[in-house]
């Protein structure tokens, strides 16, 4: 006799919507923090209201560029550190989508630090998650301008001695109107961060520490990734709204995570369209963008 | 399809090249500008942040010319025609995301008001060095198209082509001119839109969930998709196959670059414009370009006031280098001469095509100011002797 039983694995990916599964597999090393970053973006996009077919996402280049190409999203995989001004130039083209920059310290801090402050400045409407893994992965484990002092890489084997950014000090002063921290363990409050920053009306920055098992935990003998994620529960503290001044990080000791800030300020379209109407007066036309299919 | 009225300045005007060049991006439909100040080049933006206000366009004075390249790619992406313009410093920043827009195949037009290098070199002065920069400045192999202007009209009249070329062949398009052009006035004539023809993009035709970015197939230029339409697609500067997914080895590379480069080559008869004047019959011919073209007049007129069998070739597309004709014309004369602002750049190519079946020379220059016309007399004198 036959019973018929449910299959113990479903057939169909539960994020099926949202990841490309033709990608599948991906590129990143077991108990790596970046699939829990990806899931956390991809609830955040499902759970939303949002239309899937007005997000773009736009990655530069390290373990977390590759982000862009595993979303079902219009996905653009860029040069490193100018995931910003590509998605700059996106976004005031087409302002009717979401677009959101997904990459790495090095790429977003580093080599592309001049142009986060410069777009958080401007407050563009733009939604970018930093992935904080301390280091450059894709190239085997650098010294990143986030990498803890004393912490070591492949070019600080010593140990890192240099003063690190504080990213959300650095992104708050420099103009974005939501600014978080949170952890690749803190899955529902970053899912729930993610939401809001999805739902906000210009330049959001969200910092993910994440582990990167391979290189950085395994190099300063921290462990698996699994033991790091145990560090952050034992280690982080959250502190909503607090000073930024004190959210610096120090080798392996507490974290701060939380929102930290969530104002709101004119965009930049907004301040143009306002500045403009305020010389020209009712001639002008309000910049919406064009609808990307007649090229004016 | 023809230009929109309100986007042409139809009548006589009196404009340097570099307002000229400005003009005609505007009458391509040019609607996004993300540029970084940098003479002798920046009154393309000036008159852009001007006119782009009232004419729904936006002009934006990016952090630097990193952004601003990776700004119009971006821009472009989405829809929106979209421009730079820069000099030497800035265009050697810009090559890194110009190599992304070659990969990427995205259309954009940039425009180098070519100063005197290297380095900071002369700010205010002219040379044509950055030549072999247009060439081969981003890493990595690719053709490339490159159009150089040699009067405030053909500014105008060569940035809505090189707008035309890079949505026709899907690629970022260079307008190499020059300080002098750029900053000379002279009469502009902009006719009628309905003068004005337009490429206009073209975008699949096949429903998402069925079409690719990269439907290479050897002959058209494939279409691109439109982002905000459901297609989910997915592009990137590394090597990829036809889905636009990264494919890291040598068949997909192969493919890849073979394609970024066919289109080129094999449309080389379509692309290149030249002009000559004389050629059939010369035993001399004068090449040059941009307002090198038109210091070299005088010297000829006196060469040929002597007797002398001259010919004139004035390139309008630089790259590609106009191989067949010149390795035809090489057969016929006996001498070819390329007057330049630089010690021999496009010289190299000239030389290449002409292997050896003619004397070639260059009148070379190392910027700064125009080349004296009886410079290039006595190299003409010498060639003939
Ligand atoms: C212009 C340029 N310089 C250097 C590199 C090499 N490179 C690739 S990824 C990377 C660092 C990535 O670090 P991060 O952004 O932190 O990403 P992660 O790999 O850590 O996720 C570097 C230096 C490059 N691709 N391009
Ligand atoms: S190298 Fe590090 S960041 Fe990159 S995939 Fe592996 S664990 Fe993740
Ligand atoms: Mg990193």
């Amino acid at each position: 006799m036959s019973t018929s039983v449910e299959p113990a694995v479903k057939k169909e990916h539960p994020m099926e919507k949202i990841l490309r599964m033709d990608r599948i597999p991906h590129i990143w090393c077991p108990t790596c923090g970046l699939g829990t970053v990806v899931t956390a973006l991809a609830t955040a996009l499902d759970e939303s209201e949002i239309d899937l077919n007005k997000v773009a996402i736009v990655s530069g280049i390290g373990c977390t560029g590759r982000v862009a190409g595993y979303m079902k999203l219009d996905s653009f995989h860029t040069t490193h550190g100018r995931a910003i001004p590509f998605a700059f130039g996106m976004h005031v083209a087409r302002p009717d989508l979401k677009t959101i920059v997904f990459s790495g310290d090095g790429d977003l801090v580093s080599i592309g630090g001049n142009h986060l402050i410069h777009t958080a400045r401007r407050n563009a409407d733009l939604m970018v998650i930093c992935v904080n893994n301390f280091i450059y992965a894709m190239t085997g484990g650098q010294v990143a301008p986030t990498t803890p002092i004393t912490a070591k890489s492949s070019t600080s084997p010593f140990g890192n001695f240099e003063h690190p950014f504080n990213l959300p000090l650095l992104a708050a002063s420099s103009g974005a109107v939501y600014v978080a921290r949170w952890t690749a363990l803190h899955i529902r409050r970053l899912t729930k961060a993610f939401k809001e920053a999805l739902n906000k009306r210009g330049f959001s920055f969200v910092e993910v520490i994440a582990p990167c098992s391979t290189l950085y935990a395994r190099r300063n003998k921290l462990g698996t990734g699994l033991d790091l994620m145990k560090f952050y529960h034992d280690n982080c503290v959250i502190k909503h709204g607090c000073d930024l001044k004190e959210v610096d990080i120090d080798y392996q000791s507490k974290i701060i995570v939380g929102k930290f800030v969530d104002i709101e300020k004119p965009t930049y379209i907004d301040c143009l369209n306002k500045g403009y109407k305020q010389v020209f007066g009712d001639k002008y036309k309000p910049y919406g963008g064009g609808d990307g299919n007649n090229g004016n | 399809m023809k230009a929109k009225p309100e986007n042409v300045l139809t009548g006589s005007h009196y404009l340097d090249g570099n307002h000229a060049s400005a003009e005609g991006a505007i009458a391509a439909g040019c609607r996004f500008f993300g540029g970084y100040p940098i003479t002798p080049s920046t009154e393309i933006a000036e008159r852009i942040s001007q006119r782009f206000p009232r004419i729904g366009g936006i002009f934006v004075q990016m952090e630097d010319e990193l952004a601003s390249m990776a700004a119009i790619l971006g821009a472009s992406n989405g829809g929106v025609k979209s421009m730079s313009c820069t000099s030497g410093p800035g265009f050697s920043l810009m090559m890194e995301n110009f190599g992304l827009g070659i990969m990427m195949e995205t259309p954009c037009v940039l425009v180098n008001v070519q100063r005197g290098g290297p380095s900071t070199g002369l700010p205010t002065l002219p040379g044509q060095a950055d030549m072999m920069q247009a060439r081969w400045g981003s890493h990595g192999d690719y053709e490339v198209i490159a159009l150089a202007p040699d009067s405030p009209q053909e500014s105008f009249e060569l940035t809505i082509h090189a707008f035309n070329l890079s949505e026709k062949y899907r690629m970022p398009v260079l307008i190499m001119t020059d300080e002098c052009v750029g900053h000379m006035t002279e009469k502009v004539v902009i006719p009628s839109a309905d003068e004005i023809d337009l490429v206009e993009r073209k975008y699949t035709d096949k429903k998402p969930g069925e079409a690719w970015p990269y439907e290479w197939n050897g002959k058209s230029i494939p279409p691109m998709l439109p982002v905000g339409k459901g297609y989910k697609f997915h592009i990137t500067g590394l090597t990829h196959d036809e889905k636009g997914y990264p494919v890291i080895n040598a068949e997909a590379q192969e493919k890849n670059v073979r394609q970024l480069i066919d289109k080129v080559k094999k449309n080389a008869d379509d692309i290149i414009w030249l002009e000559e004047w004389d050629t059939d019959g010369a035993d001399i011919i004068v090449m040059s370009y941009g307002i090198s073209s038109r210091v070299a007049r005088p010297a000829i007129a006196k060469a040929r006031a002597d007797g002398i069998k001259i010919g004139q070739i004035r390139m309008i597309t630089v790259w590609p280098f106009p191989e067949k004709r010149i390795r035809e014309l090489a057969g016929k004369v006996k001498a070819m001469v390329m007057v330049e602002l630089n010690h021999g750049q496009v010289y190299l190519e000239m030389d290449r095509c002409a292997a050896g079946q003619c004397v070639t020379a260059v009148v070379g220059h190392s910027g700064g100011t125009v080349h004296k016309p009886d410079d290039i007399y006595k190299v003409i004198k010498d060639v003939v002797k």
